[in-house]
């Protein structure tokens, strides 16, 4: 096995090695197309991501209503419809199947099928998260709300759901680093990613072992900044006297 | 703490990474299998009919066939039979397999060029293989400059992706390229409609037509992009086994035997649903026939 790290030099196109590695013009370097293709990963999982939080939040919410027998059904199915399937069959279900039931769905950008697969698959699982936030809060909080006159809608927004947030943070960190990393998937329906630049640079250069551990320094790079942004938030959003919140693990 | 945990990390990953560096293979197979007795050939799960599964764990095709010419004759040559055992390979771990030592013969359907020469050595080509474009048959198009702004499926880890990037930077022609993760991904992308055209191997678009609901609904058409030749990979600088194997194919190609091997896989019915591909041999296989020699991609393209 040797290393050619200058591989990363050279232009994808007519193999040259390009000086100061990265092309001008028409010349692409296989630098050039990991950094674009880091990109692409981080849009998807930033988008992904996004989607996830919004939806994943009012699903939860949905599941813990006291009086609105409806709005938990509908969050139970879609929780159960969402995790029970894998994510690369949801993948294939939104590129291939839905779009055979509903042509206009044959014009979506693959880029924008994938963010919403892995942002609805997502969901389900920040949902139940949320759930459990809402749930482990002590059961006086939302008489406290309803005592002082709130609606159901104010007591979610100014009593429940600021705590049971804070509660959820460390495992919706897991949650957003796990993005990034399913992300992968995205290859699969020609979204010019990480792990599709991996697999089709190492075809091209002979070199699969230096492209996957390049991409692999990428993905944990990634997944590293994103736990890093969120201690931020969870330290930022820290009540002092908060038990459950906070850098305060141990609960001492 | 956190600088020891960080130092333990370092050290696990450069232990790991150690043995890769080191790669003191013996590249002498014959004494090898000899020793062992047992020869491993690298084959695919589908490459069209040069090296395919029937299922349980039975291999065939064109090429396989081929090698299993080649392993008669090392038997004859180290005095002695070998138990021939079939390790399915894929795009991706064929090389590293071939190196260390994993496969002893990989007979697929591997673009034989010089980027992997530097790593492997080819047996002399028996078979040229043509990159070609499959589209609907009612879609209209008969030649690449229809493709224009139009949907172009590939599958990813194949020549063809690079292929099609040299082809548009040459002629400024422009595709919207998408890329299936394996063939039938590809041909599906065509099939749903997502893609105008699919461009790969002749003969794998064909298999992937040929075994499509209605093969009548597709057709192969406008100029070859590019000629292949697809060769039978060995380690590097293993002489003799190449020098066996480059001689059953000369004897076979002399012969005509070679031309009756490549009309059983490629004209004939064939197993498992017993269809014909009907791909007749071109004049660049016959011209590799002809004139034995392993050259790489890169050479077939200076002349």
């Amino acid at each position: 096995m040797n290393w050619d790290w200058q591989i990363f030099c050279k232009e994808t196109t007519t193999g040259d090695q390009i000086m100061g590695c990265f092309g001008k013009g028409q010349d692409v370097t296989y630098l050039d197309w990991i950094l674009s293709a880091w990109g692409q990963t981080l849009v998807v999982s930033a988008c992904a991501l996004v989607v996830a939080l919004m939806v994943g939040l009012v699903i939860g919410t949905f599941r813990t209503l006291p009086q609105s027998p409806w709005l938990v059904r509908i969050g139970n199915a879609w929780v159960e419809l969402f995790r029970n399937i894998p994510l690369l069959v949801q993948i294939f279900l939104w590129y291939f199947v839905l779009p055979a039931i509903f042509p206009a769905l044959q014009q979506v950008p693959s880029m924008i099928l994938v963010i919403f697969a892995l942002g609805f698959f997502t969901s389900a699982r920040v949902a139940e998260q949320v759930r459990a936030g809402i749930q482990a809060l002590p059961r006086g909080q939302r008489y406290a709300g309803m005592a002082v006159g709130f609606t159901t809608a104010q007591t979610y927004r100014f009593v429940l759901l600021p705590m049971a947030l804070r509660i959820v943070i460390p495992p919706l960190t897991s949650e957003s680093m796990n993005i990034v990393k399913n992300s992968s998937v995205a290859f699969a329906v020609s979204i010019a990613e990480l792990t599709f630049f991996a697999r089709q640079s190492g075809e091209e250069t002979g070199q699969p072992v230096l492209m996957y551990l390049a991409v692999s320094v990428l993905y944990a790079v990634s997944a590293f900044g994103i736990n890093r942004v969120m201690a931020w938030v969870e330290n930022r959003t820290r009540v002092p006297g908060f038990v459950a919140a906070g850098g305060m693990g141990g609960g001492h | 703490m956190k600088k020891h945990l960080l130092a333990i990390a370092a050290v696990t990953v450069v232990g790991a990474l150690l043995p890769l560096t080191s790669s003191a293979q013996t590249t002498d197979t014959l004494a090898k299998v000899k020793a062992s007795g047992a020869i491993t050939m690298g084959v695919r799960e589908s490459s069209g009919a040069l090296s395919y599964t029937l299922g349980e764990g039975k291999y065939v095709g064109y090429h396989v066939e081929l090698c299993q010419r080649i392993i008669t004759d090392i038997e004859k040559s180290i005095g002695k039979k070998l138990e021939v055992k079939y390790q399915p390979v894929t795009s991706q771990n064929r090389i590293p397999l071939v190196q260390n030592g994993t496969i002893d013969i990989e007979c697929g359907s591997t673009t034989n060029n010089a980027t992997r020469q530097k790593d492997v050595s080819f047996l002399v080509t028996a078979y040229m293989e043509q990159v070609r474009i499959a589209v609907k048959a009612n879609s209209g198009i008969t030649k690449i400059e229809q493709l224009t702004g139009k949907n172009v499926a590939t599958t990813t880890g194949t020549t063809s992706v690079q292929l099609l990037r040299k082809h548009e930077r040459a002629t400024g022609v422009d595709f919207k390229e998408i890329f299936g993760k394996d063939h039938a991904d590809s041909f599906l992308l065509l099939d749903s409609g997502r893609a105008d055209a699919f461009v790969m191997d002749g003969s794998i678009l064909i298999g992937n037509i040929m075994n499509s609901k209605n093969p009548a609904d597709f057709k192969i058409v406008g100029e070859v992009l590019s000629n292949e030749p697809i060769g039978i990979m060995v380690r590097k600088d293993d002489a003799a086994l190449k020098k066996i194997g480059d001689a059953t194919i000369a004897a076979l190609a002399k012969s005509g035997e070679l031309n009756k091997l490549y009309d059983k896989w490629f004209l004939q019915a064939i197993p498992p649903k017993n269809v014909k591909l009907d791909l007749p041999a071109t004049a660049e296989t016959k011209a590799a026939w002809a004139t034995l020699s392993d050259k790489p991609l890169e050479d077939y393209a200076k002349k």
